[in-house]
């Protein structure tokens, strides 16, 4: 199968439950709104060193914040729930509170809660105090530019982690190009974000080294510079790989994703779209590339 | 299906329908009508419940013609000026009251709503715990305000009068939300224990005196504040924000608007902690 010439490999990516919580971050105007939400999803790459994957979306258009503010929705993954919990109290902590005008609250409706909000409270020191409104409590905690306002629970749900593509490209200019479009695609689809900088990631990785006590390693059959001394999986004229992992709140959202991510990544220059998987022996989910672009 | 419009078509369908036969300036305590009381029940039956006329017992069909069956929704009508207690302890359904009300409307109702197209009387929604009570027009003393003797009033439910509201508006309250449309009398809040109160006219004189927590908005005019109030701060408190976001949202207001905006923190009652707050909206906005 080709798609402007590029084309789509036979195979499929491998994803994996996670635990997915959504927040609303607002505030005075949606420079700090973003500011506070984008601060909040920092550092959040990839769960092996960062504790949890996270990245943004921006509200839908007819989605309105809680207080009516501008806002952006940040989304968090974990491989647990108590997991959940402490990242988002060190997050929202940390890097939503400490951002100012800005408010945090829950994105999500759902049955299973982590409390937030509950603990946040005590930085009030005493003179914190709560609102509960439409069955949601909301906290008001005193800060040096009037009161931060942040919900006293957020939801969690069952989301997936891990869908991934591989764009192999004659030059890296063309595989930037690629990934670019693709990322733009992708950001249109809300319930999904793509944790590593810009979206992409050039350090792919493999679950062995050579190294004793390193679980994983250099993706060495994609790095082009290692080729004729590695076993290479590059074929001839490819001298660029970019990858795009994605996350989302459910399977759907990880796989409307990455269609409009492959389908947007097919420009000149591309090669070939692959994925990457571990024989479908571990995840619980997985994404066929050629029936995603077919549907 | 959030707004006064929308809650007066919805009740124009299947329910019961009680018409007040005849005027009279007699008390009736008709705590009988209720949706809860009406469950399973034909018009016979529920003609058959007792309702006291003055000090003497009657049964409802004696006073009302009663139509229809469906607790769900329950519209009464006529002079019921005179009528007291409609929806008392109520949990469920929803009642429509065309025209002017009696006194202790909907007091300790923890569900459903009670929608007034007219006027209502003192203690609307008395130690209610959850629910709606919409009154279009005025209301009188003590909406939502605990009675004679009781440490604490409303518990939860939210109250929205469309006029004015007399004196002790939110006594006593310890949750919930109130929110007065027009004017309000004197010493709205009093003794409050936590909760909301809005007013978007004239707040009356000595709001929260007493107040251990909780929040008085004044939206429009406010009086000189009891000296046990201090001045805290201009600003723009975001929570305020989510209450109008959501009263727009549900249609409660029917169109009108509580403005966002600048307003003046005051904290007390310092007299009773002052954990307390009454806000006031800088007018020059």
């Amino acid at each position: 199968m080709h798609i402007n010439g590029v084309q789509i490999e036979d195979t499929f990516a491998e994803a994996f439950g996670m635990w997915g919580s959504r927040l609303i971050v607002t505030g005075d105007d949606l420079g700090w709104a973003r500011t506070a939400a984008e601060a909040a999803t920092g550092f959040a790459t990839s769960i092996i060193g960062c504790g949890c994957e996270a990245g943004t979306n921006d509200l839908a258009p007819d989605e309105q914040a809680p207080d009516g503010r501008p806002g952006m929705a940040a989304l968090v993954f974990t491989t647990s729930r108590k997991n959940m919990e402490a990242q988002l109290l060190q997050r929202v902590g940390q890097a939503v509170m400490t951002s100012a005008t800005s408010a945090c609250y829950d994105g999500l409706v759902a049955e299973e809660r982590v409390k937030v909000g509950g603990k946040l409270r005590y930085f009030g020191d005493g003179f914190q105090r709560s609102k509960l409104l439409d069955g949601r409590r909301l906290w008001r905690v005193p800060v040096m530019d009037g009161e931060f306002v942040v919900e006293e629970s957020f939801s969690v749900v069952q989301g997936v982690g891990g869908g991934n593509f591989f764009m192999m490209a004659h030059s890296l200019t063309a595989a930037l190009a690629a990934a670019r479009a693709a990322v733009a695609a992708m950001r249109m689809v809300r319930g999904a974000i793509m944790p590593f900088p810009g979206g992409v990631v050039r350090s792919g990785s493999k679950i062995s080294s050579r190294y004793k006590g390193q679980t994983v390693s250099s993706n060495t059959p994609y790095c082009p510079t290692l080729r004729g001394q590695e076993d290479s999986a590059l074929k001839e004229g490819e001298n660029a790989v970019l990858e795009i992992v994605v996350d989302g709140l459910s399977e759907a959202a990880v796989a409307e994703a990455m269609r409009v991510g492959i389908v947007a990544a097919c420009l000149p220059g591309v090669t070939r779209i692959s994925a990457g998987n571990y024989g479908g022996s571990l995840g619980k989910f997985r994404f066929a590339l050629r029936e995603l672009v077919s549907t | 299906m959030g707004c006064i419009a929308c809650a007066a078509l919805a009740l124009d369908g299947a329910g019961v329908t009680l018409t007040r036969k005849e005027s009279s300036s007699i008390p009736v305590e008709a705590d009988s009508i209720c949706p809860d009381r009406f469950v399973g029940l034909g018009p016979t039956e529920i003609a058959a419940l007792p309702v006291f006329y003055g000090r003497r017992k009657v049964e409802l069909g004696d006073l009302f013609d009663v139509e229809g069956v469906g607790a769900d929704n329950v519209t009464v009508s006529g002079d019921l000026r005179a009528v007291k207690k409609i929806g008392q302890g109520m949990s469920m359904g929803r009642v429509a009251v065309t025209g002017d009300v009696g006194p202790h409307l909907g007091a300790y109702m923890s569900g459903g709503e009670i929608v007034v197209h007219g006027d209502a009387g003192d203690w609307v929604g008395a130690h209610m715990s959850g629910g709606r009570i919409v009154v279009q027009g005025n209301a009188g003393h003590f909406p939502g305000a605990a009675y004679s003797g009781e440490p604490h009033g409303v518990r939860g439910g939210t109250i929205i009068v469309g006029g004015d509201a007399g004196r002790e508006v939110g006594g006593r309250m310890r949750r919930g939300l109130i929110v007065v449309l027009g004017d309000t009398g004197d010493f709205a809040g009093a003794g409050m224990l936590a909760g909301s109160i809005f007013v978007g006219g004239r707040l009356g004189g000595r709001p929260g005196a007493g107040m251990k927590r909780g929040t008085i908005v004044a939206f429009g005019e406010a009086p000189e504040l009891l000296p046990t109030f201090r001045y805290a701060c201009s600003y723009r408190p975001v929570f305020l924000r989510c209450y109008l976001q959501s009263l727009e949202a549900s249609g409660l207001l029917d169109g009108r608007v509580l403005p966002d905006g600048e307003f003046r923190r005051y904290v007390g009652d310092m007299n009773s902690g002052g954990g307390g707050e009454v806000l006031v909206r800088d007018q020059s906005q």
